[in-house]
């Protein structure tokens, strides 16, 4: 049934048509496998977990409009925060110098002995007190939680020297991989020994970013308020569903409890969900950009296979008239153009692999991407196959409709 | 006879209209894709400051402990409050500046508005001098204000509006954390794209709002903005004059290039006087770039950039091989008229002629079409949240680039096509008929 071989014949005499479909092919096999790679990858990043209660968090910036003293800030930060979780709708509220995903922050290197020269790994620091934990909603896996007795009012001009901290579940892997980091001590560049008290599962640094990579899934919490006279962030977790509410009441709240503050319209108090979508607006931008490359490669290559073959079948009218009148089916002429697209898509999918391979190779080691995993190159080439077949069938349907008295006209 | 060609190519092109628009719009998507991301690479890697970037240098040494010590390792990129302040007095080079930035409470006069934060620059006076800024009224302090701690400040022309509703303010006092500044001058339009002198505040940040003596924000001890990299025990901001951490920006102009050199070794031999003084632990490691060599280094452009416009380049690609495809079937399908007119006289030369101008017109309204896609795509670009979205506008370079690159791009895709017809012999097309 298969005719191969004629085909073979009849595409030398078409050997530029032929070359330009299988490289059209080809190349776009190599981009959009390429393409699927990276929407793979950025969606893969943009839903990795934050591990806090998202839906249900409101951040505030507050900043200070006039000298103050740390004991004075840590006062008003008291009241503040009292003030706050007397809102009708919220479940807790807690003071941070950062938060998952806000973009920048503090990361410092981690020693395991207080005269290690190279550090261990980095990590974020998350500097609160008790209620971070509940106000977050993180799952405290082990240990406990920080005591009121622990927490400390530290001045960004103080030295760092907490005596206890809780870590991730990853940077406790990363430290200690055999066996517990409970109880066990760590360093921050000086001889001040700061025990791991409480692991919890999941919580992201302050960034995601390509340059935070070296501490990704690393935070650590100190018992320490973070003050100074510049401002902070205040957490607030609202019972489900109360969060638009809850928003709308926060600054009237604070300025009820001393005026001379500052809040940005802008982006002074900020819902989570908000918060994650822009941080990750680079990632999906470029997915779906991707996504849009794919479609509209896909449906140019396509048109570009209706349009030659549409100008082959033309061409061959009175051939196909002759092999109808020597007694050929309709549907042999159908097959007829359908293996021939299926040959030269076929050619041209063998190089587009290695086209792909190649301009991956090229991706990794200039835009460090991940290599293209198998799959892809397989889902490209059957689209492409199927592409080709799709498009290759109307011009093949109307050869096939030639009446077998073509072969007698002269043209 | 160009006359002639086109008039035929028109009509070649109208008889087939399907084929045509089909080529068309390839060449549009491909040129509209390509120039959208070529524009933004172009706006991104642009020169912040033409015409002086080539004097500005940004000297760089190394102050570390040995502590880490990689021998290949660039210096930092910063520099400590007293190499900073020895470089400045030193005052080896035609101009310098040591600068930071910070953020600074503004309590506005008017009632109407509510206390804010700005951005600041903390800085010395030659800033101005050397990055070219241009003042609308006033102008900057001098070096006896630096040494003074001077209560005075440049404003922005965006903050001036707020504050002053753009009338000239110079001598009007601006109150920060309850102390009075004297305004002294307020700058023009100045847009510095990227934000060289300091990429620690953003790679596309806006000048800032308020320019002050770098030793008056010391004084005032008015909170930093940036990065600060400390080794040993350090971190102190309230004493950072003292502490082993670099957190200054420090940029000198050297007009004469002959100069260049010796700047360097001018370093070179500060660090190692440093060195013997028992300041410095490592080996002098130096380094001086301009500024575009700075961006160079510093990879200012973003990754993604440079990655959707290679891929764009791809897609163009794509849409040539395409559009070869289709001008190669129309092209052969007209073979019998080709070979009426080789038979009337018309040599291979004409023939080739003929139908490259008919590639070219299908490449200019794919250009058309391109700058159409483009000037979309720079306006959706300009609605994503990135910090340089709003830099992207097509010049006119770009948009003369356009046309010359949907123009080429076409009749390179034409040649193929068109040398395959005109191999045709006129006898065998004739007899066929």
């Amino acid at each position: 049934m298969l005719q191969i071989r004629p085909i073979v014949t009849a595409l030398r005499r078409h050997k530029a048509g032929t070359i330009l479909i299988a490289l059209q092919i080809a190349l776009t096999l190599a981009i959009i496998c390429n393409a699927f790679s990276i929407i793979q990858q950025r969606l893969a990043h943009l839903s990795q977990p934050s591990g806090i209660d998202e839906a249900n968090i409101i951040v505030v910036q507050n900043e200070w409009a006039k000298p103050m003293s740390t004991q004075q800030v840590n006062a008003q930060v008291d009241t503040d925060l009292e003030a706050l979780r007397h809102i009708a709708g919220v479940r807790d509220a807690a003071i941070s110098n950062a938060y998952p995903l806000r973009g920048n922050g503090w990361d410092d290197r981690i020693m395991l002995k207080p005269d290690q020269l190279k550090p261990t790994t980095s990590t974020a620091l998350f500097f609160s007190d008790e209620r971070l934990l509940d106000t977050l909603g993180v799952h405290l896996i082990a240990g406990r939680n920080f005591l009121p007795g622990e927490i400390k009012a530290m001045d960004v001009r103080d030295e760092l020297s907490p005596p206890s901290a809780i870590v991730t579940q990853a940077l406790a892997m990363h430290l200690f991989p055999n066996g517990s980091a409970l109880g066990k001590s760590i360093y921050f560049g000086d001889a001040h020994p700061v025990t791991i008290v409480g692991i919890v599962e999941t919580l992201q640094p302050h960034s995601v970013d390509r340059w935070a990579s070296g501490f990704a899934s690393q935070t650590t919490i100190l018992p320490c308020r973070l003050l100074s006279d510049w401002g902070n962030y205040y957490l607030i977790r609202t019972e489900p569903g109360q969060i638009d509410a809850v928003a709308a009441k926060v600054r009237q709240t604070l300025f009820a409890q001393d005026a001379i503050r500052v809040i940005s319209d802008k982006d002074g108090i900020q819902e989570f969900p908000q918060i994650r979508k822009e941080a990750y607006e680079r990632d999906r931008g470029m997915a779906v950009l991707m996504g849009i490359v794919c479609v509209v490669l896909l449906s140019i290559t396509a048109a570009g296979i209706v349009g030659l073959t549409s100008f082959w079948v033309g061409q061959r009218r009175k051939q196909i008239g002759v092999r109808r009148a020597l007694g050929a089916r309709r549907s042999d002429i159908l097959s007829y153009f359908l293996t021939e697209n299926l040959l030269i898509s076929g050619g041209g999918a063998l190089v587009g692999i290695v086209f792909a391979m190649g301009l991956n190779l090229w991706l990794v080691t200039r835009f460090e991407m991940q290599r293209l995993s198998l799959a892809y190159v397989l889902i490209g080439v059957v689209m492409l196959l199927l592409l080709g077949q799709g498009s290759v069938l109307a011009p093949a349907m109307r050869a096939s409709k030639v009446p077998p008295v073509e072969a007698t006209r002269s043209i | 006879m160009f006359g002639y060609y086109l008039d035929l190519a028109l009509r070649s092109l109208k008889r087939n209209r399907v084929l045509t628009a089909l080529m068309v719009v390839a060449i549009a998507l491909g040129i509209g894709a390509s120039m959208t991301t070529l524009t933004v690479l172009h706006v991104l890697s642009g020169d912040p400051l033409p015409g002086s970037s080539t004097t500005l240098f940004n000297p760089r040494i190394d102050p570390f402990s040995m502590d880490g010590y990689e021998p290949d390792k660039p210096p930092p990129e910063q520099v400590t409050w007293t190499d900073g302040m020895n470089l400045l007095h030193a005052a080896r080079a035609d101009r310098q500046a040591l600068m930071t930035g910070g953020a600074v409470p503004i309590q506005p006069t008017l009632s109407s508005l509510d206390p804010f934060y700005t951005d600041a620059r903390y800085t010395t006076a030659d800033f101005f001098s050397m990055f070219s800024v241009p003042f609308l009224y006033g102008r900057g302090w001098n070096a006896s204000d630096d040494d003074g701690k001077a209560r005075v400040v440049v404003i922005s022309k965006l903050l001036n509006e707020k504050l002053f509703e753009g009338k000239d303010s110079t001598g009007q006092t601006l109150r920060m954390k309850d102390t009075s500044f004297q305004i002294v001058g307020v700058l023009g339009d100045w847009h510095v794209n990227p934000h060289f002198y300091d990429l620690n505040i953003g790679d596309y940040a806006e000048a800032e709002d308020v320019f002050m003596p770098l030793t008056t924000s010391r004084d005032m001890k008015l909170p930093l903005n940036g990065s600060t990299d400390c080794w040993g025990t350090g971190g102190d901001p309230e004493h950072a004059e003292n502490t082993p951490c670099v957190w200054l920006q420090f940029w000198v102009q050297i007009t004469d290039p002959a100069k260049v050199e010796a700047y360097k070794t001018y370093l070179t031999h500060y660090s190692q006087e440093q060195k013997t003084l028992g300041r410095f632990e490592r080996p002098p490691n130096v380094a001086l770039l301009n500024v575009m060599q700075w961006l160079d280094f510093k990879k200012v452009v973003p990754s993604d950039v440079r990655l959707q416009t290679w891929l764009a380049l791809g897609f163009l690609l794509v849409c040539l091989v395409n559009t070869v495809g289709l001008m190669l079937a129309k092209f052969l399908r007209r073979s019998a008229e080709l070979g009426v007119r080789r038979a009337l006289g018309a040599s291979r030369r004409d023939v080739f002629m003929q139908l490259l101008i008919e590639a070219g017109v299908i490449g200019l309204a794919g250009g058309v079409g391109g700058l159409l896609l483009a000037y979309t795509g720079l306006w959706l670009v300009r609605r994503q949240p990135s910090s340089y979205a709003s830099l992207a506008h097509l010049d006119v370079t770009m948009l003369l680039f356009t046309f010359v690159l949907a123009l080429i791009s076409t009749i390179c895709a034409g040649l193929l096509p068109a040398w395959r017809a005109c191999q045709i012999t006129p006898a065998l097309q004739l007899k066929s008929q």
